[in-house]
């Protein structure tokens, strides 16, 4: 079942700055990409300002292939314990990807009986708002 | 690495009652705190050169000054996070072994039950601290926002790498219940649970159940540091601070560091220990009663896998029936309840029961306790102290 947004409370916006606009510009236009060293190549989730191999401040926006499989996952299904803003159950997971970083996404369908660690899954965008697009994960082939 | 063992000690230490609504205002509850700590040290307020507090704690130095008529501080400054009760010890016993202050009040006073917390901060140049941006961009839209939700992460991926079983960490709030009903000053006084309660609790953030997790309360805390001299002739015996560190490593968060190799270890509470142990000149073995960070059950067997009581993967099975972390045990935790079974005022009173340990006077008192371990911060930045006579 799809994630369910409770109309009249507010969507929880990212706070986008200097450091992780290109990140969110992309999420917008349906890509997902990471921050890329353009000196040493280091790729890393979630931005940051200065490379934290070889410290240079020259970044890039790397394309990812938006596949990885689930490294850890909760389910929120106590709505006092979780953001009045989504209805409960919903399932919050941490995706390792192929390219080696993790990032925090929700599954976009499937509910926690049907997640697993190691599940392999890839990259849906989700419009939330008209102004609003979430990068979520469903389940790929093995 | 001798540090600053044996160059500081706590001489006095107090803790206001626990409650659901204190009806005070956190300064008030704070000033009465040291004020209560410095009593029972049998010292007064102009003996006081030094403050430190927490940066998430409401009640600045300088309310505390004029409210207390303290006229001469020489250090003060704030330690950040979980960890903070120890760090906040180990930041006062520098000063004091370096001479930039010869009597340092650490406090915390919160009204965790009957005002909201976790407001995020807007620091003074109108950008969001670093913490709050990370969780604010690229959590919370997800829904990730509770404290509850980021240990449940961890949890999660241990149990899966481990074999642990909620069964298994249900004997940590058991205990600490256990404990929490002999102590008349705490929240749960003559209210065990038993672990068919525990199983029975409600599943908040799955697989954390309601009794993994602590409460809030409002409650207030203080201890004073100061030399070994000074603590001679002084009301109490001395808890002298042997060993006690810090730790950050590589992708350590404020709570729970998802980004990490590794998210179901940690590694700053392993290096807390080494440090710790080194300059204390004693082993896990030695150690008699430890206070551990308990504000989430399952975390508790983490540490004594990174403190070095057991094995790696082996700290819920430790717990396993609760006879090796009761009193009479191999290592028994949270003797006087901790955040589970006493109260939640973030640690401090941690430090608290360690102390009374050492004088002897605990209502959970392990008999001749020389050496008391508190490990403070699970998951994100760590400290740890080691107490003896």
């Amino acid at each position: 079942m799809a994630m369910q947004y409770i109309e009249g409370i507010p969507l929880l916006r990212p706070y986008v700055d200097h450091d992780n606009k290109g990140f969110w510009d992309a999420i917008r236009e349906h890509r997902l990409v990471f921050q890329k060293c353009k000196d040493c190549g280091l790729i890393v989730h979630r931005p940051r300002p200065m490379c934290p191999q070889c410290l240079s401040t020259e970044r890039d926006w790397a394309p990812s292939e938006g596949k990885g499989r689930i490294y850890t996952y909760v389910d929120f299904v106590y709505q006092n314990a979780s953001y009045p803003g989504i209805q409960v159950p919903y399932v919050v997971v941490v995706v390792e990807m192929l390219e080696g970083v993790r990032m925090i996404s929700n599954m976009i369908e499937e509910s926690a009986a049907d997640i697993y660690i190691g599940m392999p899954v890839e990259v849906v965008f989700d419009d939330i708002a008209e102004d609003l697009t979430l990068p979520k994960f469903r389940k790929a082939k093995e | 690495m001798d540090g600053i063992k044996d160059k500081a000690a706590i001489v006095g230490v107090a803790l206001s009652e626990f409650s659901a609504d204190s009806g005070k205002t956190e300064l008030r509850m704070s000033c009465e705190v040291i004020k209560a700590a410095l009593d029972d040290a049998g010292l007064v307020v102009t003996d006081v050169d030094g403050l430190v507090k927490q940066s998430e704690d409401a009640s600045d130095e300088h309310a505390i000054t004029s409210s207390m008529g303290m006229g001469n501080l020489t250090y003060f400054g704030e330690v950040k996070w979980g960890a903070a009760p120890c760090a906040m010890v180990l930041r006062s016993a520098v000063a004091v072994a370096a001479g930039s202050a010869k009597c340092v009040v650490v406090y915390r006073a919160v009204n965790g039950s009957s005002k909201l917390r976790m407001i995020p901060s807007m620091k003074t140049s109108g950008q969001m601290s670093t913490s709050d941006l990370l969780q604010w961009t690229f959590h919370s839209p997800y829904g990730l926002m509770t404290e509850t939700g980021s240990v449940a992460m961890l949890v999660r991926r241990y149990m899966h790498e481990t074999d642990a079983k909620a069964e298994q960490f249900g004997w940590v709030t058991t205990v600490c219940r256990e404990n929490g009903a002999r102590n008349p000053e705490g929240l749960y006084y003559e209210q065990s649970i038993t672990l068919e309660d525990y199983l029975a609790s409600r599943i908040v953030v799955d697989p954390l159940r309601e009794l993994d997790c602590y409460k809030e309360s409002d409650c207030a805390a203080a201890f004073v540091i100061t030399t070994p001299e000074m603590a001679k002739d002084l009301k109490q015996p001395p808890a002298v601070i042997r060993g006690c560190a810090q730790s950050m490593v590589g992708e350590t968060e404020r709570m729970n560091s998802y980004y990490r190799p590794d998210i179901a270890r940690l590694p700053e509470v392993g290096r807390v220990a080494e440090r710790m142990f080194r300059m204390a000149g004693v082993r896990p073995q030695d150690i008699d009663v430890a206070q551990l960070d308990d504000a989430y059950a399952p975390l508790v067997p983490l540490q004594l896998e990174e403190l070095g009581f057991c094995g790696r993967g082996e700290g819920a099975a430790y717990c396993e029936g609760g006879d090796r972390i009761r009193l009479g045990g191999e290592i028994p935790l949270n003797t006087s309840g901790g955040s589970l079974g006493e109260g939640h005022i973030h640690g401090m009173n941690h430090v608290v029961e360690a102390v009374r340990q050492i004088r002897g006077t605990s209502t959970g008192q392990v008999k001749g306790a020389e050496l008391a371990l508190v490990a403070t911060g699970a998951g994100g930045p760590a400290a740890g102290l080691i107490l003896g006579r």
